[in-house]
């Protein structure tokens, strides 16, 4: 029981450290990005690629790679989300869910459907693991993730807080109109915002690709574990995120001890609970919106 | 010389003309005080001359500059600043971070943190308050203090004793004379016109989105404003010793 809360644990550091570009994204633009689970697999197929082509570590690779997500970030909110927030609240989901669409083709149009992996690029460390009391075993790569997570949402929230660029981030977040009364250029605001949330996803990219197999369609179940654990956190906030992530990985381990299906339904599960309390919460199932749905015309 | 000039200038509201063929001037050291009921269009002059609406037709020129399809954070960085109604201060950041925030445009000028806290010594002991936690006063002092901060050329402050207590008020604009005394140039948006008729230099009354009276403030008498103010004057525009 204790192993598997453990294992759980680590576990929801791999999903925190995908779901917080997501976070950030969403916290900053408010935009559901349906890309992110494609966006992570492109990350990993982009290790790989570098780490094949160059014979490099994929921790070396991530110097490559992190730059160029990040800049992809910035021309992907300069080209298209920048456009798609103007059009309302639809349109960017819509735009996500079509360059998702578009990087799912365009990565088995390029490398196939084989699955891939890093996890031979970084030796015993893939299976590494430390035994403790109790029948306790911690994995030497899910620390490390949980770790790199860890101090991902650490440095995001430093960045946010103290430096320049961050309280223009989170002035932008809160509104838009005064941050740009008070001399910020909200849209490089917000292309920076995109830029750091891919130059993220390139790092849970990176751990995709070490802790298991990848291929071009991998990327909703990438998408659906991060957007749970977003959900379970609380939407935009970094700290709610880690949290969701642990809450999500725990069940989900616990859940595989009940039943072998049980590993993603208890995740599912925990999600709708944490959603159904919080509409309670909301009063949006009070006798007002019944009410407000039976006057919905015909 | 005009620090900002305005040409018949037209701004909507969807299809509400808001503000109609407005022209004015403002010069260096001017203070200007824009009267008049609500509705009348003064929020969104304010609003169009620091870009944070549309203008419709017309021109905006600010320092001989041409700013009228300036986005708002080039005006800010160009030296104009607003104060908007109902603050709009950032509530998640402290007053500090507010304030900081706003210095970074990177005008010179005489405004820094240190001057803004010694013009407003309310701020010190608050100055790691959230502004979603302050006092109606303490939201307006920090707005204004985080205007100051972009070091503006051109102040603009929108209704500041909308909603505060006349203590309050009294506190806002003792602080504010250390502004007017270091010559800024202000255009004030205010219905307390008491207090407008001792602070400005100018004033303008609109009504229906028309600038229906201007003058300079010791040529205009209380009872001009009020007759302009209540739209029982409507033959012409009136325009006194200007």
């Amino acid at each position: 029981m204790i192993d598997q809360i453990v294992q759980g644990v680590l576990l929801g550091g791999y999903y925190a450290l995908v779901a917080c570009g997501l976070s950030f994204m969403y916290g900053v633009m408010r935009i559901i990005n349906l890309a992110h689970g494609s966006l992570a697999v492109l990350s990993a197929f982009l290790v790989w690629y570098v780490t094949e082509q160059l014979g490099v570590s994929p921790f070396v690779a991530l110097l490559i790679v992190v730059p160029i997500m990040a800049a992809g970030g910035w021309i992907l909110q300069r080209t298209v989300l920048d456009r798609s927030l103007r059009s309302g609240p639809l349109t960017p989901l819509l735009s996500t869910f079509g360059i998702a669409i578009i990087i799912d083709n365009l990565l088995f149009e390029r490398f196939g459907a084989d699955s891939r992996s890093l996890a031979p690029d970084i030796g015993d460390l893939s299976y590494k693991s430390w035994s403790l009391p109790g029948g306790v075993t911690v994995g030497q790569l899910g620390l490390l993730t949980l770790a790199t997570a860890v101090v991902l949402i650490v440095g995001l929230q430093l960045f946010l807080k103290y430096a320049p660029l961050g309280r223009a981030i989170r002035a932008t977040a809160e509104d838009r109109d005064t941050a740009e009364l008070m001399g910020i250029n909200s849209r490089a605001v917000y292309a920076a915002a995109a830029a750091i949330a891919l130059g993220t996803v390139a790092i849970a990219g990176a751990f995709l690709g070490m802790r298991a197999t990848f291929a071009p369609y991998a990327g909703a179940a990438q998408l659906i574990f991060a957007f749970e654990a977003v959900v379970i956190g609380g939407t935009g906030s970094l700290w709610g995120t880690l949290l969701g992530a642990i809450a999500l990985g725990v069940v989900q381990n616990l859940g595989a001890q009940l039943n072998p299906q049980g590993f993603l339904i208890a995740g599912h599960l925990l999600f709708f609970c944490v959603l159904a309390i919080r509409f309670f919460a909301a009063g949006r199932f009070s006798g007002g919106w019944l009410k407000a749905l039976r006057r919905q015309p015909a | 010389m005009s620090v900002l000039r305005v040409e018949a200038l037209d701004a909507r509201h969807g299809l509400l003309k808001a503000v109609r063929g407005v022209s004015l001037r403002v010069s260096q050291g001017e203070i200007l005080a824009l009267v008049g009921a609500n509705g009348a269009g003064k929020t969104t002059l304010l609003r169009a001359i620091a870009g944070a609406h549309k203008v419709w037709s017309g021109t905006i020129e600010f320092d001989g500059a041409d700013v009228t399809n300036v986005p708002a954070n080039k005006r800010t960085r160009a030296g104009i600043a607003l104060v908007p109604e109902g603050r709009c201060l950032f509530s998640g950041m402290t007053v500090e971070e507010n304030l900081l925030l706003a210095g970074r445009t990177g005008r010179k000028g005489p405004w820094n943190y240190k001057t803004v806290l010694e013009a407003f010594p309310m701020l010190s002991p608050i100055a790691q308050r959230k502004g979603g936690d302050l006092s109606g006063g303490q939201q307006q002092a920090t707005a204004i203090g985080r205007a100051l901060m972009t070091n503006p050329s051109l102040l603009l402050l929108d209704e500041l004793s909308l909603g505060l207590s006349p203590v309050a008020v009294n506190a806002v604009y003792e602080s504010l004379q250390t502004v007017i005394a270091s010559g800024a140039t202000i255009v004030l948006v205010e219905q307390d016109l008491s207090r407008v008729l001792r602070v400005s230099t100018r004033i303008a009354c609109m009504l229906e989105g028309r600038i229906v009276l201007e003058g300079r403030t010791s040529d205009v008498t209380k009872e001009q404003i009020t007759e302009a103010y209540f739209g029982l004057r409507r033959d012409a525009a009136l325009e006194v010793g200007a």
